[in-house]
């Protein structure tokens, strides 16, 4: 049957089972409006393409299925670089159609011509120009095959506009012939027999072990394996900034989050553990510190779906290949199977009791503001959370606001937790947050925001209120740059350069309703709860709530960069008592 | 030229438009370094193999390995041990020679068993294949001549048919 690219294009998304694309029209792209109008696919129209992409990257991270972008060539393309960078480094599963100009202009200079596929070959895992209309279902195959198997990540397929209105006979590409056209790409998904073995007897023979979760183990749904291997033999877990909700916070298992602005027990764990199970982490800078000195006594069985992830920055005594939860499972099945056969697990008593020496010693703490002080943002923070009803699902931008979410929120359910983390992109809350509402419309969702943040992508919020998508948006706003003020107050004598953002321009609140939202201003402490309440009463537009916090109040603990996790700056009293992180 | 830290990497990629932008933007953007590369059809239709020499001053080759095979059309890599290959590389050079000269040069490129391609007034072009270092050496001879312009391919290799210790490092789908 003869159809056009466009229609081709707009089916082979049908047949990949897309419910919602996350787009903006324009020239190049055009032709594959016309055929979306007759489709049952949603598409959300944005304010920038950006917010497309932080949209997808958002509803990709709850629902666990790839997010679609549908944007036209040149600053469309350009305009999604960041998301696609941001989504490559998190490994988010996305695809992202692009409209380029006809085959015939390529190269040319043409109006709104770039070289995307250029541009996107290092933010993307794949990408392919499609130059013939009989190729469209295979691409789109491809992309989405390579997007959401072995370690997700983003693909790109950049679409002349000639190959939209050329006409091609339909077909769908069957699993087989998909997997043959791609003879280069086999991910190993199932982890060697032998090593999952020799993991399972260094886990019993270990004193001072740690889970180390990272990302992958959302990525592979690996929670349940994951808490059944903690409860099986009784190790602490950390959950990095990508894995929070992997383990539930309320686990007496659980130690939170470590790195630069982990907990004091997280970080010193995993600095004294004499092995370190890393299961779908990846030594990031944040986590480790100074890398020399990190964890120096510890062993490490590095399980990760990316063979590039092994001995990239620390080199594992039992590095497996493959998908946490299938190799979870088979360790899980070694240890049994080694007890079983008269094996012992080593004592790990005396080990238990120093990380709980160091929870009661070193919790998370900051000083409470004294009546007519400053609004803390911590203080807001637990609020939100006390007040946030069961399967909340929380989406920070990045800075200060992002570390305290963090730290002071209790993820108890895997995939509530949504951020930037190896990007660090600024404006990702406010779009991440549409696309996860999008992704999961029966549940809150919260963006926690800083002001900084909020004013590079709060344009999305006319998208969510014209969309219908009653999102709820906390900024934590201290009228700075909060991260950046806080390293020139620490590490550049207080020389504030370029940090101070007006307080009172914008008027945030005009700003929310100017974008149909309900905007809410908050001062002071007694004011929280009324505000809080006052946003979870709405559920038919967005709310906008500006939380005006103490600029002075800093993220602790702390690691510098390019210190040890060792030399850990602990909050208040905590950095006279810092030599019982033995 | 000095082979201490210089490593062969034979990679067979799917010939699609582009590849070589990948492959070379990758070492850029990791920091890798090459020292030579040359690209070409392989035996195989669809598929072409990228001989790569790589300087691992800057990276692990496990690293660079490992990386390169993340490339979805990188569909087969070997580090091919010197010792347990062949490998060649080809030189053409224009190189002045008037007089007396001439037949030095002509003598110096029958040495070598190089070939010449093309004689002019004062200058001749000659070409010449062989093992890398033998380039070296007639290059180098030719120098106190005055070279007028040189192209040297970058090496090929394949590893030798009688005793297989190529170390195949590791093998996705052929």
């Amino acid at each position: 049957m003869k159809i056009t690219g466009a229609q081709a294009l707009i089916r082979a998304l049908e047949m990949e089972r897309v419910e919602t694309i996350f787009g903006l029209p324009g020239g190049c792209i055009l032709p594959a409006y016309d055929p979306l109008l007759d489709s049952p696919i949603r598409h959300i129209l944005v304010r920038h393409e950006q917010g497309a992409g932080h949209m997808a990257e958002g509803y990709a991270h709850v629902t666990g299925r790839p997010g679609v972008c549908l944007v036209t060539s040149g600053p469309a393309a350009t305009n999604m670089v960041t998301p696609l960078m941001d989504a490559y480094m998190d490994s988010i599963p996305m695809v992202c159609i692009t409209g380029q100009v006809p085959t015939t202009a390529i190269g040319t200079d043409a109006f709104q011509e770039c070289d995307t596929v250029g541009i996107t070959r290092s933010t993307t895992k794949h990408n392919e120009l499609v130059m013939t209309a009989q190729d469209l279902p295979m691409a789109v195959r491809q992309a989405f095959h390579i997007a959401t198997t072995g370690r997700p990540g983003p693909t790109l397929i950049d679409v002349p506009k000639d190959v939209l209105t050329n006409s091609m006979d339909w077909y769908w590409p069957s699993d087989e012939e998909v997997i043959d056209s791609l003879p280069g790409y086999r991910p190993t998904t199932k982890g060697d027999p032998a090593l999952i073995k020799e993991a399972a007897k260094l886990i019993l023979a270990s004193e001072r072990p740690v889970l180390y979760a990272g990302g992958g183990i959302l990525k592979a749904r690996a929670a349940e394996a994951l808490r059944e291997l903690a409860e099986l033999t009784g190790i602490h877990v950390v959950t990095t900034l990508m894995a929070r909700g992997a383990f539930p916070d309320d686990h007496p298992l659980c130690l939170g989050m470590p790195g630069m602005h982990g907990n004091a027990t997280a970080v010193t764990a995993m600095q004294r553990s004499d092995l370190l199970v890393a299961l779908g982490a990846r030594f990031d800078d944040r986590i480790t510190g100074k890398i020399p000195a990190f964890a120096p006594e510890a062993k490490v069985i590095h399980v990760d779906i990316d063979p590039a992830e092994q001995g990239k920055v620390r080199k594992p005594d039992v590095p497996i290949v493959g998908d946490c939860k299938l190799v979870i499972e088979e360790l899980i099945k070694a240890i049994k199977d080694l007890l079983q056969g008269g094996s012992t697990q080593a004592d790990i008593g005396a080990w238990k009791s120093r990380i709980s020496g160091w929870q009661e010693q070193f919790p998370l703490h900051y000083e409470p503001s004294e009546p007519g002080e400053a609004l803390k943002p911590q203080f807001c923070l637990e609020q939100l959370r006390d007040n946030a009803p069961e399967g909340t699902i929380l989406v920070s931008g990045v800075g200060q606001h992002q570390m305290w979410s963090s730290q002071y929120w209790k993820f108890n359910e895997p995939y509530t937790w949504v951020n930037s983390g190896g990007l660090g992109t600024m404006g990702f809350s406010v779009p991440a947050a549409i696309g996860a509402k999008v992704g999961q419309p029966d549940r809150t969702v919260w963006a926690v925001d800083g002001d900084g943040c909020f004013q590079m992508t709060a344009q999305e919020l006319v998208t969510a209120s014209v969309e219908r998508i009653p999102i709820k948006v906390a900024i934590l706003n201290n009228s700075y740059l909060g991260m950046v003020r806080q390293w020139q107050e620490m590490f550049y004598e207080e020389r504030y350069s370029e940090v101070y953002l007006s307080p009172e321009v914008p008027d945030f609140v005009k700003w929310a309703e100017a974008m149909g939202c309900v905007g809410i201003r908050v001062d002071s402490p007694e004011e929280v709860q009324p505000a809080i309440d006052k946003a979870n009463s709405v559920d038919d537009r967005p709310v906008v709530v500006d939380f005006r916090v103490d600029a002075r109040e800093k993220v602790f603990p702390m690691v510098p960069a390019g210190f040890s996790n060792d030399d850990l700056l602990l909050p208040g009293t905590q950095q006279a008592n810092r030599g019982a992180l033995k | 030229m000095s082979d201490i830290n210089h490593h062969i990497l034979s990679v067979l990629v799917q010939n699609r438009p582009g590849v070589l932008a990948r492959v070379s933007g990758l070492f850029a953007r990791r920091g890798y370094n090459i020292f030579s590369l040359a690209v070409a059809p392989a035996e195989q239709e669809g598929f072409s193999r990228i001989t790569i020499v790589v300087d691992l001053e800057s990276a692990s080759l496990e690293q660079i390995v490992k990386q390169l095979f993340k490339l979805i059309e990188v569909v087969k890599i070997s580090e091919l041990d010197p010792r347990s290959s062949v490998e060649r590389e080809l030189l053409l050079a224009t190189i002045s020679a008037t007089g007396d000269e001439r037949g030095q040069v002509v003598e110096l490129v029958n040495i070598f068993e190089g070939k010449i391609l093309a004689v002019g007034v004062d200058a001749i072009t000659v070409s010449l294949d062989g093992f890398p270092d033998k380039l070296d050496d007639f290059v180098e001879l030719l120098t106190e001549y005055g070279i007028v312009e040189m192209q040297r391919t970058g090496r090929v290799a394949l590893p030798k048919l009688q005793r297989h210790l190529e170390r195949q490092i590791e093998r996705k789908a052929t």
